[in-house]
């Protein structure tokens, strides 16, 4: 068992996480567009694995030894926008350019005008085929970097994520950590009854991963997995984090129709002032 | 049938490129989706198991790994049938490969009616349509084993997303052996009309050439294997010097070359286009040589469009 986090950075982290969700709603509140549900359930996963985990340098952010992230819900662009920043990877008052025109930070993730972000992604059920052709790059030039795949529950009706799921399996690449942000909503509605992924993690063992349950909002259990992924060697470890869609946010949990939606302005304020931050909206 | 050289197997041509491109890339990576002995590329997995990959039967996510492989700084070489990479992976090859500008070079056997026996399921008329309307993405179709060598070498020669178009059958060797990319190799001088063409129907533009010059009519034949980016330059000649063009391809007219030459004509130096190439429809089973015949690109078909572009000419009654 990995050693227990302390509790100094479980606040902190805590604190940053705060601070992304405010983002994303003054992000997706200016731009009137983007995904706020599916960015605030995977909020905790970001901040988590950007500001603590994972081995960077905001300074040389192509560092070959780096760890790799790859963000197969490309929708939750926001998310990763804001937890970039604040790990000083892009200017926060950049992140007042989401979606419009000329800007680097795109409606889903480009990789082409912020070569930051690993991938391009946001057709789903393709960044782990991405993730695990760079977990063979890293095996094939002996570096030790880690790579990360955050994918979605909808993503997890794809075909296409299974055929990748199964070669990490079968190459049992031990650099390869699969996380799962199950907030059990999708676009049109709840998972279950739209095309239900269960049992998932299940599906996972049987596709040869160490697999791990846990609350992805409780950042001592989402290290811990953490960890443990890091120790094991024998193979992929997916990590089942069961989140809420809109987390943070009262009247956006677990509801679909933000799944898409950008916050109105009566809405923005109402969630900022949910997440500490009353006043000051950007402008739209 | 009048044959030019002899016929070799482009796919023998690119496995053996691929060995040697492997000898002097220490981090050069392939992969394949179970069909490697069909496309060659067993041959590199034999001489480099480290560095290959057949990912058996998903297409898409060979392609996704090519793109996670090529963003660590590699040069990537996927292949399978054309069939199954521009169709099954068209998404994977959009999104994962042209919207990284990832270094992947996709190697497609397989391609057009020449696949014969095997039916039209598995002949895809449209890949070349598909491929050239990505954006960044470089189309080869070579016309012969010796410019597919040239043309495997100049693809891994440059960072950027490819795909190369090769038949399953044997084509004669028609061109000196070079290839460059945005260059059309001038197979053969003429001025009264231009056969454009690709692949295997480069041949067969050169026996029309040869036969319409027992008759004293002299016609240019244009390789135009660097389909994307294509040599406006040598269109722009050919319309001014010659007047009329035909091309041929197998691949649908909707969107194939003879689309793109017909715009870029259309748009440099207005002259005649016509195209022959497989109409609106899918292929068939049958001997591969004979479907070619059945669906519009036979020789005497091809003899009577470039003798109706000369007449329009005056150049014959």
């Amino acid at each position: 068992m990995a050693e227990e986090p302390p509790a100094e950075l479980l606040s902190t982290l805590a604190s940053t996480a705060r601070e992304v969700r405010r983002e994303i709603i003054r992000m997706t509140y200016a731009a009137a567009s983007g995904h706020p549900g599916g960015s605030l359930s995977v909020t905790d996963l970001l901040t988590a694995l950007l500001l603590h985990e994972m081995r960077l340098d905001p300074g040389r952010p192509d560092w070959g030894d780096r760890d790799r992230l790859v963000l197969s819900k490309g929708h939750a662009a926001p998310a990763l926008y804001a937890a970039l920043a604040m790990r000083g990877f892009l200017p926060r008052d950049e992140l007042r350019t989401f979606a419009q025109l000329g800007s680097r930070l795109q409606g889903h993730v480009d990789h082409r005008t912020l070569p930051c972000v690993e991938a391009s992604t946001g057709a789903l059920g393709q960044g782990i085929g991405m993730a695990v052709g760079m977990a063979l790059d890293a095996r094939l030039a002996g570096r030790m970097n880690r790579v990360y795949a955050v994918i979605g529950d909808g993503e997890c009706q794809v075909g296409s994520t299974w055929e990748a799921l199964m070669a990490g399996g079968h190459y049992r690449l031990a650099n390869l950590v699969v996380l799962l942000d199950r907030n059990g909503v999708e676009t049109d509605g709840p998972t279950e009854s739209i095309m239900g992924i269960e049992p998932i993690a299940d599906k996972f063992r049987a596709f040869r991963y160490r697999t791990l349950e846990i609350d992805g909002h409780d950042f001592r259990q989402i290290l811990t997995a953490l960890a443990e992924a890091r120790a094991w060697r024998d193979g992929p470890t997916a990590i089942v984090a069961h989140t809420v869609k809109g987390k943070g946010v009262s009247f956006m949990e677990g509801q679909h129709t933000f799944h898409a939606k950008p916050p109105t302005e009566v809405e923005a304020r109402r969630a900022l002032e949910e997440l500490g931050a009353p006043g000051e909206l950007p402008a739209r | 049938m009048t044959r030019l050289g002899t016929p070799e197997s482009l796919r023998d041509a690119y496995g053996a490129s691929l060995v040697e491109l492997g000898e002097r890339d220490p981090r050069l990576v392939v992969l394949d989706a179970d069909l490697s002995g069909s496309t060659r590329t067993v041959q590199f997995g034999q001489r480099f198991p480290d560095r290959f990959f057949n990912v058996g039967v998903m297409e898409p996510t060979m392609v996704a790994m090519a793109s996670g492989l090529a963003l660590g700084g590699r040069t990537v070489f996927a292949s399978t049938f054309a069939v199954f990479a521009a169709g099954q992976a068209y998404g994977a090859i959009r999104q994962s490969v042209c919207y990284n500008r990832a270094n992947v070079k996709l190697v497609a056997t397989h391609g057009g009616l020449l696949v014969g026996p095997d039916g039209g399921m598995q002949q895809i008329v449209e890949d070349i349509g598909l491929m050239r309307g990505l954006p960044g993405m470089t189309v080869v179709v070579p016309a012969d084993a010796p410019s597919t060598r040239a043309a495997v070498r100049e693809v891994a020669g440059f960072d950027g997303p490819a795909y190369v178009r090769l038949p399953r059958e044997r084509l004669p060797t028609v061109t000196d052996g070079s290839f460059r990319i945005g260059r059309a190799a001038e197979l053969h001088p003429g001025s009264d009309l231009t056969i454009v063409a690709v692949g295997a129907l480069v041949a067969r533009a050169l026996e029309v050439a040869a036969d319409l010059g027992q008759v004293g009519l002299s016609v240019r034949v244009l390789d135009l294997a660097s389909v994307k980016p294509f040599d406006q330059a040598a269109l722009d000649r050919a319309a001014r010097e010659t007047g009329a063009i035909l091309v041929l391809e197998e691949h649908t007219v909707l969107t194939g070359v003879g689309a793109l030459v017909a715009s870029a004509v259309a748009e440099g130096y207005p002259v005649p286009v016509r195209r022959v190439g497989v109409p609106d429809v899918f292929g068939e089973s049958g001997e591969p040589w004979s479907l070619l015949d059945r669906y519009g690109l036979s020789t005497e078909r091809i003899r009577e469009e470039a003798w109706e572009l000369l007449r329009a000419r005056g150049k014959v009654q």
